[in-house]
């Protein structure tokens, strides 16, 4: 690793900015990831379950035990294997899960989409609504649009998601019986439509089965709300504070001044300049909706990735866990970095 | 009266005549700032009432909080003299709520004593020391702020085991990075100022200056922080306490009440519903505290 580091820095002269930024960029993604693999080994290797008997069982005779001892690797010093376990991870390899019998990623595989689906359809909600809202607030600063935006970013930092989802259901499903109840799709839709995307509203509309597409919205339609509230009540405050900043700028009151309309000032002038900094947000916001969905997807039944980390987790079946955690931090990093990226090919300032 | 009067008059001094009578002015200028401000007031007033209730709860309490009664189950609020109703072990919901608010602040003050003080002391050592120290520490609070902080909670405590210390230790582990960050940038703006100088010019060594002149310029900011960070922490708490990994039962911890009761949420609405209102009353009064104190502490930002 320093090794690497010291070789670039030799060669940086002959490089491009440009390459040199990408390769330090490059080595933070790995520190990083290598990092969260180390806690992960570690968190594995603390934990007071012996991994030995978590595969053999408890009636397993002491050849057996000494056996898989040394098949899992266990014997070898620790340095040796976490340089195993990476090589394995980097491959692909998660281990099997011990609850499920299959491989942790094909674990993963299944059950990812529905995550996906999930948080995509609250991001968008967040995006749709609270972008606008975020704005108006700014330029109408003070007045009750700005306030409703400020008391729904309070409610949503306040609020814990697992008990707004039982509330809605309460209120939505049991009390108004708007929506469907837990679960993904009604009884009689199931496995009527083939996976194709493994996100249920898509492949749906895509064989063209629109009663599977109802039941499908009509169950995903809450949960989706939900967690799109609290990406509104981030995007909206983050955006309001955004235009702030442009608006008291004096681009804007020179072109106040040149008596541009008021939509071409906002939208116009200070708008365009936020764009970079808000896709920013709104990934962040998704990365957080991914790990957001754990709790609703408890409350909903909804079987996501959530759902797999803390059922697996219930049943002490420590590489499901690990792996699902990896999965999770791996889109956190490379969320972060995009959006690292993005600013700075983009925002002419930061070059 | 008089002594009062006097007392105001000393505080409010145009030339304060000791550094004592300085600070105390200014933490009066910022209370009277504070106190302008309604809704914090409103947050402030309903934290002392929890803190009160959660202090007093063996006098308040009106039923033994683990005393299951079987014959009183799930009944409704109001029903035979329990405020709150029972849950489905018959146990008295309100006296329970008093018992999971000492939980509660159990919590959030172990978080508070870990966390911050991590984050302080990596903070301003990476950016006093600065050179490769720097970039290790930055590197290391970068990898950890990079981590989603419930799955690693999570996996934090399927590890330790379940339980409120170990979740507490799971918290403070994802929670630090940002102070660490915070005091860092608020060392760095220090650390080439004049009045470093001149107490290096004095003899002061590193950690001297680091721990008695670094460390409580860093306080204000890391205050609003932790006020504004408490309402997550209280979240994340009850998360892990409703998946089953915080407090254990019969605890009446606030996430576990919800959990217990998120099986008759379509038929007895309170079991589940009254112990999250309690959660966020308490990550609201934080927020609306923390919004206050940032526009006292932090005049520079305008976050009105």
């Amino acid at each position: 690793m320093a090794d690497t580091t010291h070789g670039e820095g030799r060669r940086a002269s002959s490089f491009p900015p440009w390459l040199k930024k990408t390769l330090a960029t490059l080595a933070t993604v790995a520190a990083t990831i290598l990092g969260l693999l180390f806690v992960t080994f570690m968190i594995g290797r603390v934990m007071p379950i012996d991994p030995v008997l978590a595969v053999i069982g408890e009636r397993a005779t002491q050849a057996q035990y000494n056996q898989t001892f040394r098949d899992l690797g266990l014997d070898k010093p620790l340095l040796t294997q976490f340089w195993i376990y990476v090589t394995d991870v980097l491959r692909g390899d998660l281990g099997e899960s011990i609850r499920t019998g299959q491989k942790v990623t094909t674990d993963i595989a299944r059950v990812f989409p529905a995550t996906l689906e999930l948080a995509t359809l609250g991001t968008l909600f967040g995006v749709v609504l609270g972008v606008p809202l975020g704005v108006i607030a700014a330029v109408r600063r003070g007045s009750w649009i700005d306030q409703l935006a400020r008391f729904v970013g309070l409610i949503g930092y306040s609020m814990p998601i697992f008990w707004l989802g039982l509330v809605g259901l309460l209120i939505f499903y049991g009390i108004l019986g708007w929506v469907a109840g837990p679960g993904r799709l009604g009884i009689f839709y199931q496995g009527i439509v083939e996976p194709i995307t493994g996100m249920l509203l898509i492949d749906s509309a895509l064989r063209g089965e629109w009663a599977v597409f109802r039941s499908a919205f009509s169950h995903i339609i809450l949960p989706a709300s939900l967690l799109g509230y609290y990406s509104l009540a981030y995007i909206s405050r983050m955006t309001r504070s955004f235009m702030l900043e442009q608006l008291g700028s004096e681009y804007v009151i020179t072109a106040r001044v040149k008596g541009l309309s008021e939509w071409q000032v906002v939208w116009g002038h200070a708008f365009r300049n936020i764009r970079i900094q808000l896709i920013t947000v709104i990934a962040l916001a998704y990365a957080n909706l991914l790990e957001g969905s754990v709790l609703t997807e408890i409350i909903f039944a909804w079987p996501g990735l959530g759902q797999y980390i803390t059922t697996s987790l219930l049943a002490n079946d420590m590489n499901s866990v690990l792996g699902g955690t990896i999965v999770i931090g791996t889109i956190f990093v490379a969320i972060n970095i995009f959006s690292d990226l993005l600013y700075r090919f983009f925002d002419p300032r930061s070059k | 009266m008089s002594a009062s009067q006097g007392l105001r008059e000393w505080l409010l001094a145009e030339e304060p005549t000791s550094r004592r009578q300085a600070r105390w002015a200014s933490w009066y200028k910022g209370w009277l700032t504070l106190r302008s401000n309604t809704l914090a007031m409103l947050g402030l007033f309903v934290l002392a009432f929890l803190i009160l209730a959660a202090i007093f709860a063996p006098l308040l309490a009106t039923h033994d909080p683990f005393a299951q009664d079987l014959g009183q189950r799930l009944l409704a609020p109001g029903e035979n003299g329990h405020l709150f109703g029972t849950d489905s072990l018959g146990r008295d919901i309100y006296s329970r709520l008093l018992y999971g608010a000492r939980i509660s602040i159990y919590i959030v003050a172990l978080v508070v004593m870990v966390a911050p003080v991590v984050g302080l002391i990596v903070g301003t050592v990476s950016g006093y020391a600065g050179g490769w120290i720097d970039v290790v520490l930055m590197r290391v609070t970068d990898i950890f702020l990079a981590f989603p902080r419930l799955i690693l909670a999570l996996a934090f405590v399927a590890a330790l085991g379940a339980g409120i210390e170990n979740a507490v230790l799971a918290i403070s582990l994802t929670a630090w990075p940002p102070y660490a960050r915070i005091a860092r940038a608020e060392t760095l703006t220090i650390r080439n100022s004049d009045f470093i100088h001149a107490i290096k010019l004095q003899g002061a060594g590193p950690f001297r200056i680091v721990t008695r002149h670094i460390w409580p310029l860093c306080i204000s900011s890391l205050v609003i922080r932790v006020t504004l960070d408490m309402a997550g922490i209280i979240l994340t708490a009850a998360g892990l306490g409703f998946l089953g990994l915080g407090a254990q039962p019969p605890s009446p911890e606030w996430g576990a009440m919800i959990s217990e009761g998120r099986k008759y949420i379509l038929d007895y609405w309170w079991v589940a519903t009254i112990p999250g209102i309690a959660i966020f009353a308490i990550s609201l009064a934080f927020n609306l505290l923390g919004d206050g104190m940032r526009d006292v502490l932090d005049p520079k930002e305008d976050h009105s």
